[in-house]
């Protein structure tokens, strides 16, 4: 209180109309939770009220656990396999090409980066229709099941998400002196064994700012899954399972509500946990 | 095996799997969609018979469309808006917790968290805000009753349900596009500052004259990120209005927030057009692709002359 009193009067004012915003800001959330916790008819008449009895939280979690619709554990699991999945296969597959795109110097390998790097400023719009069609033309031709399956939608996050990692990679490989890699080939290091055993390991910090960034986009993603697995499908992400959800139940808050609290709850946690590196990443990433 | 021939399968290997997943998603459809485009191509089941090349057939059609030719004024509209809004916003926060606050470092989380949660789910959060719980605010408060009108709901009416969508815009980025002025601020020389303020500069005039002419680069990346994701919005707008509601233009009923991400979408999956939603796609591309290297290239003249 000392501390606060010898500040200046306008310091005070910021303070509070900071306060104040980040009360808005996070009002929305406060919105969610209350609201998961009441009837359906507590929800149509007081959405603002305080819940009558917070057990019924208990009660919703466990009808949308147990929905049809949202098959949460279910959704959980295809959301985590898939993100997971992709961000391992991105992350050192983009670290390896970036790798070699640095260090070969020749025309093909200036020609390959130039059209990752041209093909970050394409829309996803423009390759959407005919990446289905293609992917049914894969189905026929090979029996490979693409569209509806992991492969097919692990395939086309790492499609998608390469360029932008490529770019990223490249860029910090570009600062590492080449006298280390020499080094190790007077040593008798293979071409290969100096990515994996040197150069991997010292690309930590933009590893971090590719995984955030790939993270944070393909778990929350609803049109890449939307397309690729389609509705109606055993395998379904969260996204797909709150809209499908939404989508059936329309009006019904409580419900709604609980769903998107059980979506948003895993990233929170996992925010939590990594809120260092995902705010650094995502600001790294951006300014990149 | 010679250093040579080492070295350009390790390069050939090693680029393999990117260079697979990128053909097959990208290069291959991007190649397929400038050819769909110019002919009948009506459903993504059958491509194997019967194509036939229509020439600009599909274009035409898109620019006589009113819907399409409303979403492309909504979309400048809601671009040109969402971003000064959340520029606007950002940069304020930034201020304000690049300041003395004691917990700014909170408060910096709290503004950035909504941007962690997709837009899907961010939609239908403030759907359920916007008509359920201000209608409540307006029954509870007197003053305020107007709110609880069902003819004054946000997302019943087209111009208000697009400012309902620029709400939403702003609260999901706004932190996101904070952080990165956070940096831009924290780069800045204290001791100009200082120097500043010895010299008797106010603090507006410091704003002014130091912080946001240092900031350039940063508002060049800021304007960026925001301008390409307004312009590419489509979860919200699905979640949040759907695209409604319903208003009139040529004579013909339309959607009054149907953005143009969501428009290709309507045009391919529930017009049955798919060769139409593939011309309005590169429609898309080519004016975001001018619109961004004209906003890159005027806020780069501006890095230079301040």
């Amino acid at each position: 209180m000392k501390q606060l009193r010898s500040r200046k009067p306008g310091m005070i004012v910021a303070e509070i109309v900071t306060a104040l915003l980040f009360i808005l800001f996070l009002f929305p959330f406060v919105l969610v939770l209350l609201n998961s916790a009441k009837t359906s008819f507590e929800v149509t008449q007081y959405p603002l009220a305080w819940p009558s009895r917070w057990g019924n939280i208990i009660d919703n979690v466990v009808k949308i656990w147990t929905s049809e619709s949202v098959r949460y554990p279910s959704s959980l699991l295809t959301s985590t396999i898939v993100t997971v999945v992709s961000l391992v296969l991105i992350n050192l597959f983009s670290a390896q090409a970036g790798w070699v795109l640095v260090r070969t110097k020749s025309r093909i390998s200036s020609i390959i980066f130039f059209i990752f790097v041209a093909s970050m400023v394409i829309p996803f719009q423009i390759v959407m229709f005919p990446l289905l069609s293609w992917f049914r033309t894969v189905t026929v031709a090979t029996g490979i099941r693409l569209l509806r399956t992991y492969q097919g939608i692990i395939l086309a996050y790492i499609g998608f998400g390469a360029p932008l990692s490529i770019f990223m990679f490249h860029g910090f490989i570009k600062s590492i002196p080449l006298e280390l890699e020499e080094a190790a080939t007077i040593d008798g290091c293979k071409k290969y064994q100096i990515f994996y055993r040197i150069i991997f390991p010292i690309l930590t910090p933009i590893q971090a700012t590719v995984l955030v960034l790939n993270g944070i986009w393909i778990w929350n993603d609803y049109l890449l899954p939307l397309l690729v697995l389609g509705k109606g499908n055993d395998i379904m992400t969260i996204p797909l399972a709150v809209s499908n959800f939404a989508g059936a139940f329309v009006k019904q808050w409580d419900l709604i509500l609980t769903a998107i609290l059980m979506a948003m709850v895993p990233v929170i946690i996992f925010f939590l946990f990594a809120q260092k590196y995902i705010v650094k990443g995502m600001v790294a990433g951006a300014i990149k | 095996m010679t250093k040579k021939t080492e070295s350009s399968l390790v390069f050939w290997v090693f680029l393999a799997p990117v260079l697979f997943a990128f053909i097959m998603v990208m290069v291959i459809p991007f190649f397929l969609g400038s050819y769909y485009a110019f002919t009948n191509w009506s459903s993504s089941a059958r491509v194997d018979g019967g194509l036939r090349f229509v020439g600009l057939q599909n274009f035409a059609e898109s620019f006589r469309d009113p819907a399409f030719l409303y979403s492309f004024g909504i979309t400048f509209a809601y671009t040109i808006l969402n971003m000064i809004a959340i520029n606007v916003v950002a940069f304020a926060l930034a201020l304000l917790v690049t300041g003395e606050l004691r917990l700014k470092n909170v408060y910096r989380v709290g503004f950035f968290v909504p941007n962690l949660i997709g837009g899907l789910i961010l939609g239908y959060i403030w759907q359920f805000i916007f008509n359920n719980a201000i209608p409540s605010l307006g029954r509870i408060i007197p003053v305020l009753g107007f709110l609880a009108n069902p003819g004054n709901l946000m997302l019943s009416k087209n111009t208000s349900a697009l400012a309902a969508m620029i709400v939403v815009g702003t609260w999901q980025y706004a932190g996101y596009i904070m952080m990165i002025y956070v940096a831009a601020i924290e780069n800045i020389p204290q001791e100009l500052l200082e120097a500043a303020k010895i010299d008797g500069a106010t603090p507006w005039i410091r704003l002014k004259s130091i912080t946001i002419p240092l900031c350039a680069q940063a508002f060049t990346v800021t304007m960026f990120l925001t301008l390409v994701n307004s312009f590419k919005q489509f979860d919200v707008n699905v979640s949040l209005t759907s695209g409604g509601p319903s208003t009139m233009l040529m004579g013909q009923p339309i959607l009054g927030t149907e953005l143009l991400a969501l428009n290709i979408y309507n045009t391919a999956f529930i017009s049955n057009k798919l060769s139409v939603a593939q011309a309005r796609a590169f429609v898309f591309f080519f004016v975001l692709a001018i619109i961004s290297i004209i906003q890159v290239y005027v806020n780069k003249k501006r890095e230079i002359e301040l």
